[in-house]
């Protein structure tokens, strides 16, 4: 498949869960900052919830920048849900996946087009004081719902060619990126140390960071205990039964690379192959020992790394030169 | 779609103009009665639900057309109208025998001034017009394009204006858009009133995509098995974007921009996932002189570096040939009739509108004397550009106008104001008749064929003639109906 098509179709995924995983984490951000007690400390900076979504998508800065003053939970809700200047806004993600799968047009089935344009004119239309009026997390899950009916038309329609398996990459890829961000700043704010252990407010920090990754309800089922942080980093990192952990993703990640991979591009394989190895045959100790931050600082560049061979191999290759003897063979082969 | 069909302005009076559906008592034409019998006992309700049903279809459906401008970005849709324009299976007839054979005699033209131009050397078309034509390319010139094929995809722009009389406005053969609107256009219309199709025997039209696809790989390069067939398109923000990305869908090939392409040895590949790979078939929708910026404008960063010369080679096909504009150039169009005589020994099936030459003296003469009764072109002007709308200008208008022909006739031609048909359309506060056209799409490379419809275009605005898409013109569903 063309190259530049493979690229649109892995964005237009990437935006999407982008869009879906920003909707997950404002939404308990919200609901959190509903609960009625206040009895975090001030200054301390896992009291500010509201920087979380801003510093995991690198956002901190260009926000204070938009918005100076003090951090408010409006400004930041308008900042991430609707702000068509900020990139990683819920409207721009969307939009960056409507215009991938319009200039992709010819590769997704007509279903997932008029599922995607529908969901990027409704959007379109939204306005800041509605949404609040009618409620922010009404709103929240009707992003997840459209993310997910969109994932799903995709599975129901689509041909399992190899432009299935780019769009899938990129709903991987993006996902793994976000649970290991998402994890660190939380793991990082609320913990400094991996063993220290929480006070009893923090409960609610952790159940909502499970919570945005939907996966409070496999805790409960899995550990039938008490919420302790071990378990979280655990669930959320070596688990591969949990649709969201870094474990999951990468099995998906792997299978799909071993699928698509020819011998100029194996780097990309191999290279995921050690990421799950890791994930597959690690041990909670390790991370600790190691630290967790430092194994997820780790995971995050190695992704980074894998996401660059996709790039180089897949995506946006550069060569202008006829095909080597071999290549035009393969070629020929189907002609 | 930009491409004006209908110039005049100012209809000719009521009593001249043919109404499609009803007759001039009043009944209801043979061919409608069924339509009419369906029609009969909807409220006007139902028929707002309808349409409201189309526009919000079309919208989410994501069939539109880019608006230039605006940052590039904005979209419309082409008003659709829920009231089909249907076909007698005879008069149906007339346009397919008329347009197959037009598209003959254009190709034998266009394969004929790149050859021997032995219609010049007869005598029955002046060389002047030809070889002096900016759109004739010199570096065509006895190249053999295969199969002889030089027009795979033409859309020939017809009018009614009474019930066996039909105009040829225009031959559009370079790249005609519109197509996917007829086949849009039907899904919608079989989505909105099924039972309609259960009473009438409305002619199908879905397999142009496929009819497509074989004319084109027919024209593939000889030796070649398995011809790897591709739809180039300027990109995103062509206006006819949509078109490009739903034919080379339906027709199961890529949809490449020039920057997936490359040449190597005079070899065309594109960039894929698994490497380059050869293409052999570019059915192309940009025109000529972007195609290549090495042979053509260097500043199109739309083309391929190096494709002229590996068509040259004969390595790949382009559809439709480098060249053709030249025969659908507004002077060339008033010397069709005398192509068909020529290299077919045929009578022309369909008319020519009068068309006066401003070049000749006498024609000159009557059209500065009639310029308020007539529509005067640009010989390569399109998309409705530059052109006088005789009945519609201003005083002024037709002055400044009337400097600019004398100043060089022989770029202008005049034609009179056509007393166009009308369809029963559907208005919003009811039906009412507009004025129409139709672009039936010819297709050749196997054999030459069209499927039973085409894109009729039509006049929302009451007693407008203009059907022009950017001038608030709107689409039909066109049946065909069979025998």
């Amino acid at each position: 498949m063309l190259s530049r098509v493979a690229n649109n179709l892995y964005w237009m995924s990437r935006h999407i869960e982008r869009a879906e995983n920003t909707a997950r984490l404002l939404d308990v951000t919200y609901r959190m900052s509903l609960l009625p007690y206040r009895i975090l400390e001030p200054g301390q900076s896992w009291a500010e919830p509201w920087a979380l979504p801003l510093v995991i998508n690198g956002l901190a800065t260009a926000y204070y920048e938009r918005y100076p003053g003090p951090l408010s939970a409006e400004n930041v809700l308008r900042y991430m849900v609707l702000d068509a200047t900020n990139t990683s806004s819920i409207y721009s993600c969307i939009q960056s996946a409507r215009e991938n799968a319009r200039t992709a047009r010819g590769a997704i089935t007509s279903e997932m087009y008029e599922d995607i344009n529908a969901f990027w004119l409704e959007l379109r239309d939204r306005d800041f004081d509605g949404l609040q009026a009618r409620g922010v997390s009404g709103f929240f899950d009707w992003v997840k719902t459209r993310s997910h009916q969109f994932r799903g038309v995709t599975f129901g329609t689509s041909l399992r060619d190899e432009g299935y398996s780019f769009i899938r990459l990129g709903t991987f890829i993006e996902r793994a990126d976000n649970t290991a961000r998402l994890l660190d700043v939380k793991y990082h704010t609320l913990l400094p140390s991996v063993t220290d252990v929480g006070g009893a407010v923090d409960y609610y920090q952790w159940s909502a960071l499970l919570r945005s990754v939907s996966a409070f309800d496999a805790y409960r089922k899995v550990y039938r205990d008490v919420l302790t942080p071990m378990r979280v980093a655990e669930l959320l990192v070596l688990r591969d039964d949990v649709p969201r952990s870094l474990h999951a993703c990468m099995n998906e990640i792997y299978d799909i690379l071993r699928d698509i991979c020819e011998p100029s591009s194996r780097e990309a394989e191999r290279l995921a192959g050690e990421i799950h190895a890791h994930l597959h045959y690690g041990r909670t100790e390790q991370i600790i020992s190691l630290g967790l931050h430092e194994y997820l600082m780790s995971f995050i560049e190695k992704l980074d790394a894998l996401n660059g061979e996709i790039n180089r191999h897949f995506l946006v290759p550069e060569y202008v030169t006829a095909p080597e003897p071999g290549r035009a063979g393969m070629t020929q082969a189907s002609r | 779609m930009n491409k004006s069909a209908l110039e005049p302005e100012s209809a000719p009076p009521r009593s001249q103009i043919y109404n499609e559906m009803h007759d001039v008592d009043g009944s209801v034409r043979p061919h409608y009665e069924r339509y009419a019998a369906w029609l009969t006992d909807k409220p006007l309700e139902y028929m707002l639900q309808k349409q409201r049903e189309a526009d919000t279809l079309y919208t989410r459906l994501g069939i539109t057309f880019a608006v230039y401008g605006d940052g590039g970005g904005v979209e419309r849709s082409i008003p659709f109208d829920i009231i089909p324009r249907i076909l007698r299976p005879d008069a149906w007839k007339t346009i397919c025998d008329g347009t197959r054979q037009r598209v003959r005699a254009l190709n034998a033209f266009l394969r004929d001034v790149y050859h021997a131009q032995e219609i010049i050397k007869a005598g029955r078309v002046p060389a002047e017009p030809i070889l002096n034509n900016n759109l004739y390319r010199r570096e065509m010139c006895g190249f053999d394009v295969p199969g002889d094929v030089y027009i795979h995809i033409a859309g020939i722009d017809i009018v009614q204006t009474d019930r066996d009389r039909f105009y040829v406005l225009e031959d559009n053969l370079r790249t005609p858009s519109g197509v996917s609107y007829m086949l849009e256009n039907r899904r919608m219309m079989m989505r909105l009133v099924p039972e309609l199709f259960a009473r009438m025997a409305v002619a199908p039209v879905d397999h142009y995509p496929d009819v497509l696809l074989d004319n084109l790989r027919a024209v593939a390069p000889p030796g070649i098995m398995n011809p790897a067939v591709t739809v180039l398109t300027p990109g995103p923000y062509n206006s006819a974007y949509f078109e490009h990305a739903f034919l080379a869908q339906q027709m199961g090939v890529e949809l490449v921009e020039g920057q997936d392409l490359f040449v190597a040895n005079d070899v065309v590949y594109m960039r894929t996932t698994r490497g380059p790979q050869r293409v052999d078939v570019i059915y192309r929708r940009i025109d000529d002189d972007f195609l290549d910026p090495v042979a053509f404008r260097p500043d199109s960063v739309l083309g391929v570096p190096g494709l002229f010369s590996a068509y040259r080679t004969g390595s790949v096909t382009l559809a439709n040939a480098i060249g053709t504009g030249v025969a659908d150039d507004k002077s060339i169009y008033t010397y069709v009739p005398e192509m068909i005589r020529f290299y077919l020994g045929e009578n022309p099936i369909l008319s020519n509108v009068p068309t006066y030459r401003l070049g000749i003296p006498d024609d000159l003469q009557y059209t500065l004397e009639h310029l308020h009764e007539l529509v005067v072109k640009e010989v390569q002007g399109s998309g409705g550009y530059g052109m006088l709308v005789g009945p519609a200008a201003t005083l002024q208008e037709i002055a400044a106008y009337r400097e600019r022909i004398v100043a060089n006739p022989a770029s202008f031609i005049a034609q009179p104001t056509l007393a166009l048909s009308t369809c029963p359309t559907f208005c919003g506060s009811g039906i009412a008749p507009r004025h129409v056209d139709l672009r039936p799409y010819v297709l050749s490379g196997r054999s030459v064929t069209l499927v039973p419809g085409g894109l009729t275009r039509v006049a929302l605005r009451e007693g407008s003639l203009v059907v022009n898409s950017s001038q608030g013109g709107g689409t039909k569903d066109t049946w065909v109906l069979e025998e």
